[in-house]
């Protein structure tokens, strides 16, 4: 693998693509979202628990790339614990970096900013962003939630 | 006769001036003709000869511009006639692909043929573009669109073809060469099913046209289309042929200038076709593009060309197959120059970047034919298809990008 690619691959997208976290659906959830990129195919569907307008769980199902599997599943990690409008703030900044509009500020997105290579790829962008489209949609959606109970 | 020289690969690789770069610091090895192929240099100086010497817009001009322009156009549409085995080159529409083509002939037949309750047999393997016209003239007329099953190794399930083929079926249109597994289906046999139940037979020839001698009499078909930029000639352009009787017999498809005879508004009179069916000023110098890569084509030989890639194909295929995991979508007997594949534990999308960083271009998605994907069970495929200037040398490289994607994403 030559240095661009490992830019693009980083370990941690590596990691999370072959093992993705918290990948399953959610019984509990109380909003839910489908994400498509019909360019490439890739699908994938997003369940939150929402309490109190803070996500207190995360997960989703899917099938996509390395880099769509690897994003949606620290997408699960870190909206865990957030308010709602701190999830959204995140989805931006997010989006921000990858399409290389804002230098990745590390303050704000942690260990997201291992998807910074990225925005050397624009063919790859939607790739990245696919769950976080669907995040947004999933708490905007705010009276069209999943019955649990 | 002059029989054809010996496969040159080398003087054919040196008549395209794009294959002579490199990419990311490697030479590129183009292995997407099947989305689009590039262009020797006869075909880029064809189309800069009638900018530089002969260019204004066609017909009706009384001055030698306008006589230099049109005299290229209408000898280029004799050129394409005789590429394709038409009895008149007044069978020769210039179109811009075989979209527009394939549009045309829904659009303008389906109106002229079909009533409600009517069928239009298509097949599993179609393009969206074989697809989507006829639901869209299907939605106008109440006609019904029905899909011919294929089978698991990718060809046309005969069988089934002939027991969907019934008594409401009017109009058969099929895919000569599957743009996403490299199938060559069996037209001759479509044709003759066809025309037993009176029905007119449309061919997408698309991905037949770079690689097989075309004879639309002997096919036996009513309409066929293929695109220029697939034969390495330059893109906007394309052929719809048709039977003259039918192309007479079918209202137009687009209104405006040069398709008419006469115009009032109390009613307008068209014109013959092929005029009837070209309104409004029209590519001008793709036709002259298109006729120079008919006679790039055929300088090499049409059968000498398939034969090579026929050669890099196997060698492929060969290649490929000794790659654990991958699994190559479409092994018909019968095929053109493509190999989808997909691999284990690796997405056809990280594929793709890879094989790019390594400077060879290959295509990866659902190649416009979402209904064979899932056919297949596959959201998507990779798909290296081969032209006149691939060599076995790129099939290495593509073979050794497949195991570096191995060790990046295998766990």
């Amino acid at each position: 693998m030559n240095d661009a690619l490992r830019d693009l691959y980083r370990e941690v997208i590596l990691d999370h693509s072959r093992r993705p976290r918290n990948y399953g659906a959610m019984d509990a959830a109380n909003r839910q979202s489908d994400g498509f990129n019909p360019l490439c195919g890739d699908r994938l569907r997003l369940f939150l628990r929402v309490e109190d307008g803070v996500v207190t769980q995360a997960s989703f199902v899917g099938d996509g790339c390395a880099i769509s599997t690897a994003s949606a599943s620290l997408l699960t990690e870190a909206t865990r614990g957030r308010a709602e409008g701190d999830a959204l703030q995140l989805a931006e900044s997010f989006r921000n970096m990858v399409s290389g509009k804002r230098e990745p500020a590390e303050a704000a997105l942690g260990k997201l900013t291992v998807f910074a290579g990225v925005r050397d790829y624009p063919t790859r962008v939607k790739c990245a962003t696919l769950a976080w489209h669907t995040l947004r949609a999933a708490i905007e959606q705010s009276g069209e939630t999943v019955k649990t109970e | 006769m002059i029989s054809a020289p010996a496969y040159d690969l080398e003087k054919v690789r040196s008549d395209f001036p794009i294959l002579a770069q490199e990419v990311r610091g490697e030479p590129i090895a183009y292995l997407d003709n099947a989305a689009s192929s590039q262009k020797p240099r006869a075909v880029l100086d064809a189309v800069d000869h009638v900018y530089e010497t002969g260019y204004a817009n066609i017909h009706r001009g009384v001055h030698v511009l306008s006589e230099r322009a049109t005299e290229h156009y209408e000898r280029s549409r004799r050129r394409m006639a005789k590429f394709i085995g038409a009895q008149s080159a007044d069978e020769v529409i210039f179109v811009r692909g075989t979209t527009e083509g394939l549009n045309l002939v829904a659009s303008s037949l389906g109106r002229y043929a079909l009533r409600a309750g009517d069928e239009v047999l298509l097949t599993g393997m179609e393009h969206h573009s074989n697809i989507v016209p006829w639901q869209m003239v299907a939605d106008l007329t109440g006609a019904k669109v029905l899909a011919a099953p294929v089978t698991d190794r990718g060809e046309l399930d005969m069988d089934a073809f002939t027991a969907l083929l019934g008594d409401r079926t009017r109009i058969v249109s099929v895919v000569h060469v599957s743009n996403a597994l490299g199938t060559v289906n069996p037209v001759e046999e479509i044709a003759r099913l066809a025309k037993e139940r009176g029905a007119y037979l449309v061919l997408d020839g698309a991905q037949a046209a770079p690689h097989l001698t075309l004879d639309v009499q002997k096919l036996g078909c009513d309409f066929y289309c293929l695109s220029g930029h697939k034969m390495y000639a330059p893109s906007g352009i394309g052929v719809l042929w048709g039977k003259k009787r039918l192309l007479e017999a079918i209202p137009p498809y687009q209104g405006g200038g040069e398709m008419i005879r006469t115009v009032s508004f109390e009613g307008t009179t068209y014109a013959e076709p092929p005029a009837k069916f070209e309104a409004g000023t029209p590519n001008i110098a793709g036709p002259v593009g298109l006729a120079a890569a008919a006679d790039y084509l055929e300088s090499l030989g049409i059968p000498e060309v398939a034969r090579h890639e026929a050669r890099v194909r196997e060698y492929a295929e060969a290649c490929l197959s000794e790659v654990p995991g991958l699994r190559i979508i479409g092994t018909a007997p019968e095929k053109a120059a493509v190999v989808s594949f997909v691999m284990d534990g690796v997405h056809p999308h990280d594929l793709g970047t890879v094989l790019d960083q390594e400077g060879v271009a290959v295509r990866t998605g659902h190649h416009c034919t979402q209904p064979l994907m899932e056919r297949f069970g596959v959201p998507a495929t990779a798909r290296a298809s081969f032209g006149l200037y691939n060599t076995e040398a790129e099939v290495d490289r593509l073979a050794a990008g497949l195991h570096t994607a191995l060790e990046v994403f295998r766990p």
